[in-house]
């Protein structure tokens, strides 16, 4: 999958939580989540569960600490599916 | 932890205490009574002579029985774990039928997950006559500390 792919699939599912909509507009791998988005800790939970849903994959604690960017998110989910 | 434990830890005190006595408790559900008082301070003003029982101090009964109860459980409960305090992060309720001053109220909650500290719960409120009064679902986030 390539990075403008993987950012297409990601943006719906953080629209959904994200409260900066023009921060959403502009949103690269360098986004971060809570900083740029203004996305609460309790809603970037439910970033990350929707995130293993639609790529079906599952996300540990270790790299949930580490998901706090758009290109956070990206290595994270290219690895996991790399491990299918 | 058993449900006298929970009961202890919880932060709440008279005139916030919304939790009389928990009747089942397990990792999945937890389920609860409380009893609303007819010399509760808000009954004077909500509504003018005319006594109900607000639809936010219900969504409080539903948090403190069904969230906060089940959160102290399962974090309390967990490998190496604390009682942990609960932060409501977001609610959805439906409000079906009022609740007059005198009158006990069952919450039932059930998880639907507990995944990186954050609880969320589907949560029942019946009346003495098994009426649903109101129902919805209710989230927080379980940290170490009172305030996030």
């Amino acid at each position: 999958m390539t990075n403008e792919e993987l950012i297409a699939k990601l943006k719906p599912i953080v629209a959904s939580y994200a409260q900066d909509k023009a921060a959403l507009e502009k949103i690269d791998k360098d986004t971060d989540f809570i900083k740029d988005l203004k996305i609460n800790s309790a809603n970037l939970v439910d970033v990350v569960l929707d995130v293993e849903e639609e790529f079906d994959i599952v996300i540990d604690n270790t790299s949930m600490e580490k998901m706090l960017s758009v290109g956070a998110a990206m290595d994270i989910i290219e690895a996991k599916l790399q491990e299918k | 932890m058993n449900k006298d434990e929970v009961l202890v830890h919880l932060p709440y005190s008279s005139p916030f205490l919304f939790v009389d006595e928990l009747l089942e408790l397990d990792e999945h559900k937890v389920i609860g009574t409380f009893t609303f008082s007819p010399s509760l301070d808000f009954y004077k003003g909500h509504f003018k002579n005319n006594p109900v029982t607000p639809g936010v101090i219900l969504t409080e009964t539903m948090a403190q029985i069904g969230l906060v109860c089940l959160g102290i459980y399962l974090s309390g409960s967990a490998e190496n774990g604390l009682p942990g305090h609960v932060m409501l992060t977001s609610t959805a309720i439906d409000f079906l039928k009022p609740v007059f001053p005198g009158e006990k109220v069952t919450v039932q909650a059930e998880k639907i997950y507990f995944r990186f500290k954050k609880l969320n719960c589907t949560v029942q409120m019946t009346n003495q006559a098994g009426e649903v009064v109101c129902k919805g679902t209710i989230a927080g986030m379980v940290t170490n500390k009172m305030n996030g």
